[in-house]
């Protein structure tokens, strides 16, 4: 074992032991604790505890590299993740902490009366949550593996544990507590390395300052002319106008709607705790998303200059090339054997993940910083597995269970039925992240595109739409969510059945990202059709809407 | 109609009004300047950078943090204005 292996192994075990602290300091009793930590979560906690559940191991590791790679039209992520907090903080927080339930399976089935709308929004929450877990526990898995050379399965298990540990004892109140700290530790794993960067290449500690105050970015979009890349700051580069603007848009209403990010808001004391912690967690992400286009524009650049023209041999020499070479995240070829690397002869071979792992060591950062970007990863990925995981187990104890089948069940029942389902879940999740089917990377569009096409509609509709009623909004989900997934299936086809080429290309234009922002205008084309024609809801549930839009009165979560 | 509902109107109203300027916003600063007219944004320098790149990959992102809080401060002086705040809950009840 070197140096870093020795100290990631030590900040590992010391952040882990913290997590596993605060699942047994605030391990629960009863089922509000369980789901929604008791209301009694402090709004800046809460949009700590937002922030990292919303940013993956995938935001993390690949957001910045990914964005290198897009050059402009890298903005659907960075405007898409963060304008749909615009929409959840004006649209649908407040409310949905005035109603005051679980879960969003629970507003729907209430403000829908009916237990069929509940199911759905079940099993869409169940299906969104699925496919994003997968993801996480490989995550977790491969920077174990990348980092400590342990076995990606132990990884995953190792991971598992400390999951199962948090959220089984903990429910909602260890999550949120232990999201607080990952966080704190991503956010620092994540920022040093990138003010190390921007101090080097322009001279300004703060690294989207760097973005705009110095010619870095100019010089990297004329270097990639250069070389044959696209033109890094013109848009529409790789993506065409259209598919930026659906994939944005889908991306901003599909964060919305997604059930793991709105459950948090359900933690917080009252409906301006609501309102600010949506304050408070659009900054912690910020800090996080305007410092990746920074980072990326810096870290290809860096890459750009040192390794374009260079003899191959000169190039081996570097460390760190030697090291990200050897686990096949850069690969050197001299395909014109004229001894010299070239860009334009595709002679670099370089993996997107590359631009977050190797940036501490391409700007000499020491040992302890390489360490602390594994922690970082480490959390970015546990803290959004386990707020999925709630997220899930949720909506099979408290929606399918206690809700829908045994509504005579007992509290002690009901925690019970918590704890076991998201220990299933944590097995399950586990078994994905082992053994992944081949499509998880494209199919997290499903997550973000059912999302947009399902759930945000109802809930939206169910909170200014008074006269929005059960037909109306089942239509409008299925409609929604049949179109949106029979579109991505054809789109996807050759990942997920093989096929030779895809079904089809795309929907008039818009690609398989982009597509649940046509599914979600059908949603609400049905939804006012139906509702229009069939009879209004009962006064008591307009009454209800009457209720939630005015803060007042506001209760405990209450569980019926 | 009694003096509590028309009141109740009136404070949903103001909140509609308030979410609608501010989505207006989120629309001039994101869709507008980084997709509608990118292109032509492009030839216009904001400091070291391309306006409508400065705004697809960072003004887009600042101008919606502050459009949170405006909308979390005027919804503050608004419920106190139309006396809906919630009352401060001091016992904690189980589920």
């Amino acid at each position: 074992m070197d140096l870093v292996e020795i100290l990631t192994l030590i900040l590992v075990a010391i952040t882990f032991a913290i997590y596993v602290g605060i699942g047994i300091w605030a391990r629960v009793r009863d089922t509000k604790n369980f789901y929604v930590a008791g209301n009694d979560i402090p709004a800046a906690a809460n949009g700590a505890a937002i922030a990292a559940d919303w940013m993956s191991g995938a935001s993390f590791i690949s957001m910045a590299g990914l964005i290198a790679f897009l050059g402009y039209d890298g903005t659907v992520y960075l405007m898409g993740w963060t304008g749909g907090y615009v929409l959840l903080a004006l649209l649908l927080a407040p409310y949905l902490r005035k109603f005051g339930r679980y879960t969003v399976p629970d507003f729907i089935g209430d403000r829908y009366y009916s237990n069929g709308a509940r199911a759905v929004a079940a099993i869409a929450t169940i299906f969104i949550s699925l496919t994003y877990v997968a993801g996480q526990m490989k995550g977790v898995g491969i920077v174990f593996s990348r980092f400590l050379q342990v076995d990606l399965i132990f990884g995953v298990l190792i991971g598992m544990v400390i999951v199962a540990f948090f959220a089984v004892l903990g429910g909602m109140k260890g999550i949120t507590w232990s999201q607080v700290v990952q966080y704190t530790v991503l956010i620092i794993a994540y920022l040093i390395p990138a003010i190390a960067i921007s101090l080097k290449l322009t001279g300004n500690p703060i690294p989207f300052l760097g973005l705009t105050f110095s010619d870095v970015a100019r010089n990297l979009s004329e270097a990639q002319i250069a070389v044959g890349l696209t033109e890094y700051l013109r848009p529409f580069q790789n993506m065409s106008g259209l598919n930026v603007f659906a994939v944005t848009a889908a991306l901003m209403v599909g964060t919305a709607g997604l059930p793991h990010v709105i459950i948090r808001f359900y933690t917080v004391r009252s409906v301006r705790a609501a309102r600010w912690s949506a304050v408070w967690a659009l900054i912690f992400i910020a800090l996080l998303y305007t410092t990746a286009p920074a980072l990326g524009v810096f870290a290809k650049h860096n890459l750009l200059q040192t390794l374009d023209n260079k003899p191959i041999e000169e190039a081996q020499e570097i460390g760190w090339v030697d090291k990200w070479a050897n686990v096949e995240l850069l690969k050197l070829e001299d395909k014109n054997g004229d001894g010299v690397l070239q860009f334009s002869e595709n002679e670099i071979g370089i993996d997107r993940d590359i631009i977050v792992l190797a940036t501490p060591e391409v700007a000499d950062l020491s040992p302890f910083v390489i360490a602390l970007v594994a922690a970082g990863g480490l959390a970015a990925a546990l803290s959004t597995a386990a707020g999925l995981l709630l997220a899930m187990s949720s909506a099979v104890s408290h929606d399918i269970y206690y809700r829908i089948l045994r509504p005579d069940a007992s509290e002690k029942q009901r925690l019970a039925a918590g704890r076991i389902t998201i220990f299933f879940a944590i097995v399950v999740a586990g078994y994905l992240g082992i053994n992944p089917p081949g499509f998880v990377g494209e199919v997290v569009a499903f997550a973000f595109g059912l999302a947009a096409a399902s759930l945000f509609p109802a809930i939206l509709l169910g909170i200014f739409d008074k006269r929005m009623n059960r037909e109306g909004a089942i239509w409008g989900i299925l409609t929604g969510l049949i179109f949106t997934a029979t579109m991505i299936l054809l789109m996807r086809s050759p990942q997920i059945f093989g096929t030779e080429s895809a079904a089809i290309d795309s929907f008039l234009g818009i690609n398989a990202q982009g597509i649940g922002i046509v599914g979600m205008i059908l949603n609400f084309i049905v939804s006012f059709i139906v509702s229009r024609s069939t009879k209004e809801p009962p006064q008591e549930i307009q009454q209800l809407v009457e209720d939630i839009r005015i803060p007042k009165g506001v209760g405990e979560a209450s569980d019926h | 109609m009694s003096d509590q509902s028309q009141r109740q109107r009136e404070y949903w109203k103001k909140n509609i009004g308030l979410i609608r300027n501010l989505l207006i916003v989120w629309f001039l600063v994101s869709y507008v300047p980084a997709i509608f007219f990118a292109e032509p944004l492009y030839n216009v320098p904001f400091f070291k950078l391309p306006l409508s790149f400065w705004f697809a990959q960072q003004g887009s992102i600042l101008v919606f943090i502050v459009l949170i809080y405006i909308y979390a401060k005027q919804m503050d002086k608004l419920d106190e204005e139309y006396d809906v705040q919630e009352v401060q809950l001091t016992d904690k009840r189980g589920g």
